[in-house]
């Protein structure tokens, strides 16, 4: 580990967030590309939240939607007037 | 309604409760139908839905229980599982315990490793890590200073990491005596 790698490691999440300048991007970038290890756990971390994006989907219960669609169904409909 | 399977798993997290999780999407879908005049051309339909979402869940929910003061969590390493798992072998012979990880771990983990995170950290990485909004959309959904965003974010992962790390042992992913142990 030099000091790049500190760096790198450093602002892990900002790179992966896509939250650093372009220049900043660009210097992270290529030293990924130059230090396998820095590489390989940068990898590692982009995958792992992949994995967790993906293993906590739920699927929209039975009968919500159209619970849903009922009750905005409902605010449309003027108040019934009483006979 | 397209983004209602989000609205769900992002209720579900929150609430825990399959029940209150409908309830505060549907409340959601009212308040955004009754409140649309207000919606801003231009801005992001997803997050401003999240917006309602996770204001309902704090006005109502949140309320029925009495929570403790806010949580604070340590703030570990970056790469704390890739340290932990680097080198050391999986499993199953031949394979790294870092692909063995990736590979196994299952959605009740993941699930349950979320849904441990305190609320507040609970709602950065639902919203930065499942949902993939950037810190300028998280403060605005939660109206807290970006600041704020990523200390939670930031730290929210690392104990999520930290959780499945865990589990991961616990189910002989990884082995006991790995290196950083």
């Amino acid at each position: 580990m030099d000091d790049r790698c500190y760096e790198a490691v450093e602002q892990l999440y900002f790179y992966l967030d896509g939250e650093l300048t372009f220049e900043r991007r660009v210097v992270i970038a290529q030293h990924l590309a130059d230090c396998p290890p820095c590489g390989d756990a940068f990898e590692f971390e982009a995958e792992l939240r992949i994995v967790i994006a993906q293993r906590c989907r739920e699927r929209v219960p039975e009968g919500l939607r159209a619970r849903v669609y009922e009750s905005l169904r409902r605010l449309d409909q003027p108040p019934s007037q009483p006979e | 309604m397209e983004h209602m399977g989000s609205l769900y798993t992002a209720a579900l997290r929150m609430t825990r409760n399959p029940s209150d999780a409908e309830d505060l999407v549907q409340e959601t879908y009212l308040k955004a139908y009754r409140g649309f005049g207000g919606f801003q051309e231009g801005t992001n339909l997803k997050a401003w839905l999240y917006r309602i979402l996770t204001n309902t869940f704090i006005n109502t929910y949140r309320s029925k229980k009495r929570r403790p003061e806010e949580t604070e969590l340590d703030d570990l390493e970056n790469l704390y599982m890739y340290k932990r798992l680097a080198g050391a072998e999986g499993a199953a012979a031949g394979r790294s315990a870092e692909d063995e990880v990736l590979d196994h771990i299952t959605e009740t983990e993941v699930k349950e490793a979320i849904e441990a995170l305190p609320e507040q950290f609970r709602m950065a990485v639902l919203l930065g890590d499942v949902e993939g909004f950037s810190y300028k959309e998280i403060a605005e959904i939660l109206d807290i200073p970006i600041g704020t965003v990523m200390s939670r974010l930031h730290r929210g992962r690392k104990a999520l990491q930290k959780r499945l790390y865990e589990f991961g042992r616990q189910r002989g992913l990884v082995p006991e005596g790995s290196p950083h142990g």
